[in-house]
């Protein structure tokens, strides 16, 4: 075909859908990603620094690796935000976009530290901890409940009522908070004295629970939406509801049952921080982490050992930034810039994998 | 009596930084696109505003005041644009997913704003910038005029402006042609396409102004709301998300904007002064109760909307979705 | 005479599919002519090129005798051409004269009285009937339709392409669409019809241009044209539909529909009081022209619409009709299955209701069925065992079973949701346009599977718009007009002309024998 004879009107470039992708090509653009990120990041610490990029990400790195201590603080963060990103992960699948989580995890959270407030050390430590345990799974799952009720009923949009949900939690929080710390400036640990409904310490840490319950969750969540009746559905329900319907699915009622299971899985995040991390609550207690496992889940695409690693990776670079901080002197908020050039480096490569971009001179491909 | 002023004094300048920020958000979503990077916007108009007007005090001679208040307000303007751009280069061009870049976004410019922050503030907790001073000029003969003059002229001119943007986003949205082109891209991009209306540049433009118009809102909270003062907190996360309910409360209309800012102020301050308006005084923790009444508030609207069904109180029909022409 | 629009050696592909292959025809100014070819032989891709939506892989347009590049609709809106599309391309929550103001010419003022004054006497001119203050949300679709023709006069297109403008029209309708166009005709302008009634093409067209699977196939003159060689161009051969049609045996009542009325969510009657039986051993063919309350029909047997009260529709499972009837109006589809009813149920919808795109054959053998037993956990032995057995049965082209059904053809699509509906065992099948898109030869695949079924005492419901098709297949055909039974005729005594007749014209109710 004659492509000269007019290749000069052509638009100069035009975006075509790939047919089918092969996997060395997605790895491969996830990458290129990384690095183009890595490149960016390096560039933004030399010219606002003058520091040398290598020798920072040299010291970066040790900041999860160069003690077993960092290391096991890095798992520890690491659990949290994976198992939130665990919790929303069949959510997403059936595209309910559960923006909530940070609230899921705090209402989770203030269940669980309510418990110790006015049991702790007045019923039997198993009694305690089933009662920790049981309520925060019920807060976070009515704080998923709620708005899933109304998207199934009225068909209210969830992503704009999540995300109020998490303020309605952090006002909550606040109050307790409150009301806890009596005079007192601030809430410290609980039951400082009797330790009531602290993790007991296993390996020296308290937090060992906490890996140990993400290790089975990362598992348990794969197959439950790769293997399971349930996971059918919410497959199902999120490709097309018309689809569910034909098949008998009961779509509003898979809506909620899942919208339940993802702030339970919330609400047992909270009870894991507070049980074996912080001892306390604050309206920081999610610390944002609610937000950012949304990013961990979208990238991951509802697997979870993906998110695994993508987890690891943000919070390699937090533990990074926090060490290059005190060791040139700079701020923890450069974890954050980091973080967000990587995340928009990612989020922008999924168009390659998904498309191609075709030049006018020729045909040739970019992607 | 004298409270009802203070609580309206109080009101109306904090809403006035979520009207803006609201205001820009319409702006966006109008286009379809639902960024949820407003808080890490406006951390990026506020901070990029204040280090501006910052820096021009303390460098120049005979530092002009009303220059220094324009080049804050351009400053603040083009940083937020910049997190518009991002946004808009990610969603638009790359068709990444809305949702998850918009809080990316805000994760970066929080990150941004206080990186940068830290090495104005030189080691200090805070510093105040004294362009302030400007910002909270009043007008002249007006305010002078007892409690009327108080609580309506009372304020800086960005209280004003706000007013008169809102107006003009109304006459924009639905008088103008370019205003009818945004809305039926934010409602139906392929009809909006069909009709020869270039979808990518109003989303990119509409994204790229509203983000700039949000930026007022940060440059407001600092340069005039408060006082001028640079602090590392978190406190503008938290109006930039109360910016985004704010757009939902208003069911996406500029004119609800005004009265609606103004109410969540109210609602803000209520917890101060309720014990001397309501004859009774609460405990500390229930304000943290009160705080919480403007998200309660927008998700029954939310709910009331979606139950009612009315058509053109709808969030933009397409809002979320990336468009593709030849997707099929 | 001078050519409006030309179009050279156009290709364009989607992945791996080629919609159009080397197609080059052209439109003489002041003429009308159809565009005609099968469902799926490209017609709309290739317009939606000139009309700038896609974009060719290859070839040239000339418009007035100048090669062109129309990159988006605002270039085709430059050369003066507009576009009604099928889905049309309309804000719903804008009035009319709003819709109208997004395309009028950026250099002219924008001023809504002006704009409306100017449409008022479009309207006026060509008799329309529409409120141009009403919003778009509000209107029928004929409105809807007339509002996207007045929108391109106004723009003042001066080649029009209707993308099968009459298939949501009454015949009243359609007679006053086709004086407008002999009117705009008149005015020198050129206007491409797509559509697949042939009468409409006679009636209506000066030449006709006929595709074929993506390919150009001929342009004639319609005057020297006839169904029969139209036909022959459109198929590629003489239809000779020697569809097999055996005696129904053992033929006893298995649904009994009564009174069965469903109202849409804009309160419109969609179904008004039908009421028939269907038999075992028996095709029930269901003819009608579309969007006359087939779909409704169907969805409310399968218990997927909401219905009215005293609709009813009982179910006999044994041969004999004094057994106990089992109602399934108010049942979820759920239910239906947990009363043993095997009810099997192709819909036109195939990858947004029979299947999941994104998923490959074996799961979707499981739509239906992953419930079964008390295991938490879904069984796939069984599905992928019946996967590779319609795989192998049906000759669906497809690199596995596991690959996502959206990434196969059209035919192949249809092969994997009959071999499902068929494999369930099922004693009622109903398929709702089961042959639309697909080849010859995937199409009489088809009708034997149903004979097939037919043999074994299935009822079968077969919605269908193919009158040839139906009159050949069916052994009762029951047409629906405008959501109501117009009358059962038998299929091997009646003629194209009766059923024609009913889908157009409703009967008196005290005609219905």
């Amino acid at each position: 075909m004659s492509q000269n004879t007019h290749a000069p009107h052509e638009p100069l470039m035009r975006v075509v859908k790939r047919g089918e992708t092969s996997g060395r090509l997605k790895i491969g653009v996830r990458l290129l990603a990384i690095l183009l990120a890595l490149v960016i990041d390096a560039l933004f610490i030399y010219f606002v620094t003058g520091l040398n990029p290598f020798a920072v990400y040299g010291v970066m790195i040790g900041g999860t690796f160069s003690t077993t201590m960092r290391f096991s603080w890095a798992m520890r963060d690491l659990a949290s935000l994976l198992l939130i990103g665990i919790a929303l992960a069949p959510a997403f699948r059936m595209r309910f976009w559960n923006i909530g989580a940070e609230g899921q995890v705090l209402m989770g959270a203030l269940a669980t530290a309510a418990v110790m407030v006015y049991y702790g050390g007045k019923v039997p430590n198993g009694l305690l901890f089933t009662a920790m345990l049981v309520a925060s799974i019920l807060a976070g799952a009515l704080w998923g409940f709620i708005p899933a009720w109304f998207k199934a009923h009225f068909g209210t949009n969830e992503t704009l009522f999540t995300l109020m949900m998490n303020y309605v939690a952090i006002q909550i929080v606040a109050c307790c908070v409150n009301i806890w710390r009596g005079q007192a400036s601030g809430l410290g640990k609980l039951n400082m004295k009797s330790k009531a409904g602290w993790f007991p310490q296993i390996m020296g840490q308290r937090f060992t629970i906490n890996l140990i319950v993400v290790a089975v969750l990362t598992i348990l969540v794969f197959c439950y939406l790769r293997y399971s009746k349930q996971g059918y559905e919410i497959a199902v329900v999120g490709e097309s509801e018309n689809t569910a319907r034909y098949a008998g699915i009961n779509v509003g009622r898979v809506i909620i049952r899942t919208m339940i299971l993802s702030g339970a899985l919330c609400g047992l995040t909270g009870f894991l921080i507070v049980g074996g991390r912080d001892q306390t609550i604050s309206t920081g207690t999610a610390g944002g982490n609610g937000f950012t496992a949304i990013i961990v889940a979208w990238l991951a695409k509802f697997n979870t050992f993906t998110m695994a690693l993508i987890s690891f990776l943000l919070i390699f670079l937090e533990k990074g930034a926090a060490e290059i901080a005190s060791a040139y002197n700079l701020n923890d908020f450069a974890s954050d810039i980091i973080a967000g050039i990587i995340l928009f480096c990612i989020l922008g490569s999924e168009f390659f994998v998904n498309y191609k971009v075709v030049f006018r001179s020729g045909h040739k491909e970019v992607g | 009596m004298d409270t009802l002023i203070a609580w309206i004094l109080r009101a109306i300048p904090f809403g006035t930084i979520i009207m803006y920020g609201a205001m820009g958000e319409i702006v966006t979503e109008k286009s379809g696109n639902l960024n949820l990077g407003v808080p890490g916007i406006m951390y990026l108009g506020g901070f990029a505003g204040f280090a501006s007007a910052y820096l021009y005090e303390n460098t120049a001679q005979n530092p002009n005041m009303v220059f220094c208040v324009a080049l804050a307000l351009v400053c603040a303007f083009l940083a937020a644009m910049a997190g518009g751009l991002i946004y808009s280069f990610l969603t638009i061009s790359l068709r990444a997913n809305q949702n998850v870049t918009g809080l990316a976004l805000t994760t970066f410019g929080m990150g941004v704003a206080n990186f940068f922050g830290v090495y104005i503030l030189d080691g200090r907790t805070a510093t105040q910038s004294m362009v302030y001073k400007t910002f909270q000029t009043k007008l002249p003969v007006l305010s002078g005029w007892g409690v009327l003059g108080q609580t309506v002229f009372g304020y800086g001119f960005m209280v004003y402006a706000a007013i008169v943007l809102a107006i003009l986003l109304h006459v924009f949205l639905n008088r103008t042609r370019t205003g009818l082109n945004l809305r039926a891209i934010g409602e139906n991009p392929a009809t909006a396409d069909a009709a020869g209306i270039s979808v990518t540049r109003y989303k990119y433009l509409a994204t790229c102004l509203g983000a700039g118009i949000s930026g007022l809102g940060g440059i407001y909270y600092v340069l005039d709301y408060n006082q001028g003062i640079w602090a590392t907190t978190g406190q503008i996360e938290a109006l930039g998300w109360l910016a985004v309910a704010l757009v939902i409360f208003t069911t996406w209309k500029p004119l609800n904007a005004i009265w609606g800012s103004y109410l969540f102020g109210l609602l803000y301050w209520l917890y101060q002064f309720m014990p001397t308006l309501m004859g009774f005084s609460v405990p500390g923790y229930i304000t943290d109760l009160i705080q919480m009444v403007p998200y309660v508030v927008t998700i029954v609207v939310l709910v009331v909307t979606s139950l009612r069904k009315k058509r053109e109180d709808q969030p933009p029909a397409s809002l979320g979705l990336a468009y593709f022409r030849e997707e099929r | 005479m001078e050519h409006a629009i030309e179009l050279r050696h156009i290709t364009k592909t989607f992945g791996r599919v080629t919609a159009n292959h080397d197609v080059s025809l052209s439109v003489r100014q002041g003429e009308i002519l159809s565009l005609l070819g099968e469902n799926g032989s490209g017609k709309t891709t290739l317009m939606n090129m000139i009309a700038g939506i896609y974009y060719p892989d290859s070839g040239e347009i000339l418009v007035g005798g100048k090669p062109v590049e129309i990159r988006s609709p605002k270039d085709a809106y430059a050369l003066g051409i507009g576009m009604v599309h099928q889905h049309f391309k309309l804000i719903d929550v804008f009035t009319a004269v709003e819709n109208i103001a997004l395309v009028m010419d950026r250099h002219d003022k924008y001023d809504l009285k002006a704009i409306r004054a100017k449409a008022r006497a479009i309207c006026d001119r060509y008799a329309f009937d529409i409120d141009l203050d009403q919003k778009v949300y509000e209107m029928s679709v004929s409105q809807k339709q007339t509002l996207e023709i007045i929108k391109m006069l106004f723009r003042g297109a001066q080649i029009l392409i209707l993308d099968e403008p009459t298939a949501v029209l009454t015949p009243q309708e359609t007679e006053r669409l086709f004086c407008v166009m002999r009117n705009m005709k008149a005015d020198g302008k050129s206007i491409i019809i797509i559509t697949h009634k042939l009468h409409e093409v006679l009636e209506i067209s000066d030449r006709v241009a006929i595709l074929r699977k993506g390919e150009y196939v001929d342009t004639i003159e319609t005057a020297g044209a006839s169904e029969s060689t139209l036909t022959e161009l459109m198929v590629g051969k003489k239809v000779e539909l020697n569809i097999e049609r055996p005696e129904p045996t053992n033929r006893h009542l298995r649904l009994s529909v009564h009174n069965l009325s469903v109202t849409n969510a804009e309160g419109v009657k969609v179904l008004d009081q039908v009421s028939f039986e269907a038999f075992s051993g028996e095709i029930l063919g269901i003819a009608g022209i579309s969007g006359n309350g087939q779909k409704e029909l169907l969805e409310a047997i399968a218990g997927l619409q909401t219905t009215d009260p005293e609709s009813s529709v009982l179910y006999y499972p044994d041969d004999d009709r004094d057994s106990t009837a089992e109602q399934l109006i108010g049942k979820t589809p759920k239910d239906i299955r947990g009363m043993g009813v095997h009810l099997s149920f192709v819909p036109e919808d195939r990858l947004g209701m029979g299947l999941v795109g994104s998923m490959g054959m074996v799961d979707n053998m499981m739509l239906k069925s992953y419930g079964k037993g008390h295991s938490f956990l879904a069984d796939r032995r069984e599905p992928r065992h019946l996967a590779e057995e319609i795989k192998d049965e049906l000759d669906v082209v497809t690199p596995s079973v596991t690959t996502p059904v959206s990434r196969l053809s059209g035919g192949n699509v249809q092969k994997v949701l009959v071999g499902r509906e068929i494999a369930a065992g099922p004693s009622v099948l109903m398929t709702a346009y089961a042959v639309r898109g697909l080849d010859i030869n995937t199409s009489y695949t088809i009708y034997h599977l149903l004979n097939e079924q037919k043999k074994k005492g299935v009822a079968i419901l077969y919605v269908g718009e193919d009158l040839d098709v139906l009159i050949d297949l069916c052994d009762r055909i029951l047409v629906l007009c405008g959501g109501r039974n117009n009358g059962i005729v038998e299929g091997r005594k009646t003629n194209k002309e009766e059923v024609g007749l009913l889908m157009t014209r409703l009967q008196e109710k005290g005609d219905i024998a």
